[in-house]
């Protein structure tokens, strides 16, 4: 399958009727019919219209974009997966969500800072205009403010890593939860600062937060070692971390090094997964559609599998985010990798890059 | 075996074949990277047509059945909508065409079409076996549908007596042959298939023929009241309409006097190349207007489109002159003919061979340009035939 939207919320009465009319449309939806009057009556798709376009940086902006159904809601930190037609062609890409989850006018956005060579950023960055409409995934990730908190918090981040934390402090501020807040960011200057401007002037607004810019350009690059000078209390503080690969490695290392893990929160990279070794039987497969049979190994998943035995598969993000590899499963038992939980056929999709066979199970892919 | 010596895939050495690949797969490779808005527009712009055609056809027959002129405009425009759908749409969209544009809701892994047959079942029965095997006499069981017998080559059975007979049927009846075919009897007698597979097959078409059945045949007739026999009948009708045409372009595919077809040992470690010149005598196009192109989901280009079953239809009419190009080139022949011809070939190979023996049809000779079309560079042919 290919990658898509998250489906809208919808009323129960709203769903009940289009599942009736569907007797008439078959098989087609009554929402393909109903998007012939108005292309928004669809729910197929959760879609949103970018409202307006805010530059924060030379090569950084932020989408802000009004979802065509009621926004879900999210907790700050987490992202996106957001699509949007270029050519004809429907990419995705996933953003960090900048804004506070309960936005007063309903709107959420995204903060993208230009890649050379990116598919998708120089699009959000230099060519999106408002009333385009983008597509919205489920939104995903672990990273956010714990229950229950320490009052006292620290920030650590540095260049575009400081979306999740945007997000995060916009929600402290509205909950009037910015009672001591250290934040020490990284940035190649001050006019090069993501959020600059607002976070100055939310320090200004905010005793209790503190911001402390590196500017990477004249002083030298942040280590935990100067956690101490920086934040001597640090050790007290949960933190939050958001930067670059090498930089989360360092600073997991300091925490972990003083046993203070457990109050170090960072965005997840999810491993690559799937291509063998880990637990579980492993299994046979049978690929019904491209008539191909395979084995898999322990802790191979389905596609991996099907790949080795010549079958064209489609797949994305190969980490169980896209969706675009799911097929049918007929038959038998697989084990999520990820989890190591089993699933037993009754006939629903399952992703093929995060699950492996438990014993022969046959797919329609 | 009398074909072997015609056949002009066997004229042609392992360079030549190799050098004819190469030359194809650059025709498909610079109509995939020029994919772009134009191309979605258009899918796009057709889906729609086909919505509101659809829409008001249905709307037409609700609401004035009872009406003659009301029925047979209604008719007419359902039965246009179903073929719109069923070939420039579905056919074409099932096969991928269309899946570049990475849109979930006009893609061969979610599409579903308004017929008998189950989408994952066509797939597997249609792209897969038909479109690897084409012409494959055994293998590819489009050859004669495993009913009929259309090459001299496949085995008379006192059955095929009643071909004709049945072919008939199965031109009104062809959504329902085309829902069953990927079952594939033969696979389930010689015990291929599990019974699990074959249990959810035949669930599938179950479901699909229930929902099928009961929006032409139960709900819009009841939606039209007192009148429900006439829109009943104008449903059957227009369902029977499509039968005729899909079962009439989809039977000149391949069956024409003109294609070759083709034993296992023939293809057994066939090059690239090798399997385009399999792809390209083994389809016949059908020459016409451009509104009849449309009609037949631009399956009158059944060469190009075996060719390039992947490439969006709507291109295969720029590419035709490039397939000539290289047909002329090595002496291949491009095998076109008008409908009526086409259509006459295969109605009487299916009334010929319901007997025994008979022999191959001639076949036609390579390619020329006709005098209306661009002169050709006559210097560096490599002529296939003797």
């Amino acid at each position: 399958m290919v990658e898509t939207s998250a489906r809208p919320e919808i009323s129960t009465a709203r769903r009940r009727a289009l599942r009736l009319a569907r007797a008439l449309t078959t098989p087609l939806l009554p929402d393909d019919y109903l998007a012939l009057i108005n292309p928004k009556w669809s729910t197929r798709e959760l879609t949103g219209t970018i409202v307006r376009i805010r530059r924060e940086t030379a090569d950084a902006a932020t989408v802000v974009i009004k979802p065509d159904f009621p926004w879900p809601g999210h907790v700050s930190g987490q992202y996106l997966r957001i699509g949007m037609e270029v050519n004809g062609i429907r990419r995705w890409r996933a953003y960090t969500i900048t804004s506070d989850p309960s936005h007063p006018e309903g709107v959420l956005s995204i903060t993208v800072k230009y890649t050379e060579g990116g598919r998708m950023s120089p699009i959000f960055v230099r060519q999106a205009q408002p009333g385009q409409v983008v597509f919205l995934g489920e939104v995903e990730g672990t990273f956010g403010i714990p229950v229950p908190c320490r009052p006292k918090m620290l920030f650590l981040s540095a260049g575009s890593g400081i979306t999740p934390i945007m997000s995060m402090l916009r929600e402290l501020e509205r909950r009037d939860a910015l009672a001591d807040a250290v934040h020490v960011h990284s940035s190649r200057d001050a006019e090069d600062m993501i959020f600059g401007g607002m976070l100055r002037r939310l320090a200004k607004r905010h005793e209790g937060y503190q911001l402390c810019e590196i500017h990477t350009s004249r002083d030298p690059r942040f280590s935990p070692d100067q956690l101490d000078r920086l934040c001597p209390d640090w050790r007290d503080r949960e933190t939050f971390l958001s930067g670059p690969r090498k930089m989360i490695d360092a600073v997991r290392e300091c925490f972990e090094g003083d046993g203070l893990d457990g109050q170090l929160h960072t965005e997840r990279f999810q491993p690559v997964i799937g291509t063998g070794g880990g637990e579980g039987s492993g299994g046979t497969v049978h690929l019904r559609v491209s008539d191909c049979d395979t084995e898999c190994e322990p802790g191979m998943s389905i596609l991996v599998g099907g790949e080795n035995a010549g079958a064209k598969l489609m797949f994305g993000c190969r980490m169980g985010i896209c969706h675009t590899c799911v097929g049918r499963l007929r038959e038998g038992t697989v084990r999520d990798l990820r989890t190591g939980e089993l699933t037993q056929a009754s006939g629903q999709m399952v992703r093929v890059c995060i699950n492996a066979p438990e014993g022969h199970v046959e797919v329609d892919l | 075996m009398p074909s072997a010596d015609t056949n002009p895939l066997h004229r042609l050495t392992v360079e030549q074949l190799e050098d004819l690949g190469k030359k194809f797969e650059d025709i498909g490779q610079q109509v995939r990277v020029d994919l772009g808005d134009s191309d979605a527009r258009y899918i796009r712009s057709i889906i729609q047509f086909h919505r509101r055609l659809a829409a008001m056809s249905r709307v037409v027959l609700v609401l004035g059945s009872r009406w003659k002129p009301a029925w047979v405009l209604g008719t007419a425009g359902l039965s246009v909508a179903k073929i719109v759908e069923n070939m420039e749409i579905g056919h074409n969209v099932l096969h991928g065409q269309w899946d570049w544009m990475n849109d979930p809701n006009i893609h061969s892994s979610t599409w579903d079409w308004d017929t008998a047959s189950p989408a994952a079942a066509w797939k597997h029965s249609h792209n897969f076996v038909h479109h690897t095997y084409t012409n494959v006499i055994g293998k590819d069981k489009d050859v004669g549908y495993e009913i009929m017998r259309v090459d001299p080559r496949q085995q008379w059975h006192p059955l095929f007596l009643f071909q004709p007979i049945y072919n008939v049927l199965l031109m009104a009846l062809f959504e329902w042959g085309v829902a069953v075919h990927d079952l594939d009897f033969d696979k389930i007698r010689k015990g291929e298939k599990s019974k699990a597979q074959v249990r959810d097959e035949l669930k599938a078409i179950g479901i699909k023929a229930r929902r099928q059945i009961l929006k032409d045949y139960v709900a819009y007739p009841a939606l039209s009241g007192r009148h429900w026999r006439q829109t009943l009948w104008a449903d059957v009708t227009a369902n029977i309409v499509r039968n005729f045409w899909s079962n009439a372009i989809i039977f000149c595919g391949h069956f024409p006097d003109q294609t070759y077809m083709f034993t296992e040992d023939e293809v057994a470690d066939e090059s690239r190349g090798a399997w385009y010149v399999r792809q390209l005598i083994g389809a016949a196009n059908i020459d016409g207007s451009d509104f009849f192109h449309f009609m037949s989901g631009n399956l009158s280009f059944q060469v190009e489109h075996h060719l390039y079953p992947d490439l969006p239809s709507s291109r295969y009419k720029e590419i035709a002159p490039r397939v000539k190009e290289v047909c002329e080139k090595y002496g291949l022949p491009y095998n076109t003919g008008p409908f009526r011809k086409q259509w006459g070939n295969v109605q009487r190979t299916i009334i010929r061979l319901a007997f025994p023996g008979g022999e191959s049809r001639p076949k036609p000779g390579p390619y020329v340009r006709s005098d209306d079309e661009m002169p050709a560079p006559k210097d560096d042919r490599v002529p296939a035939f003797p």
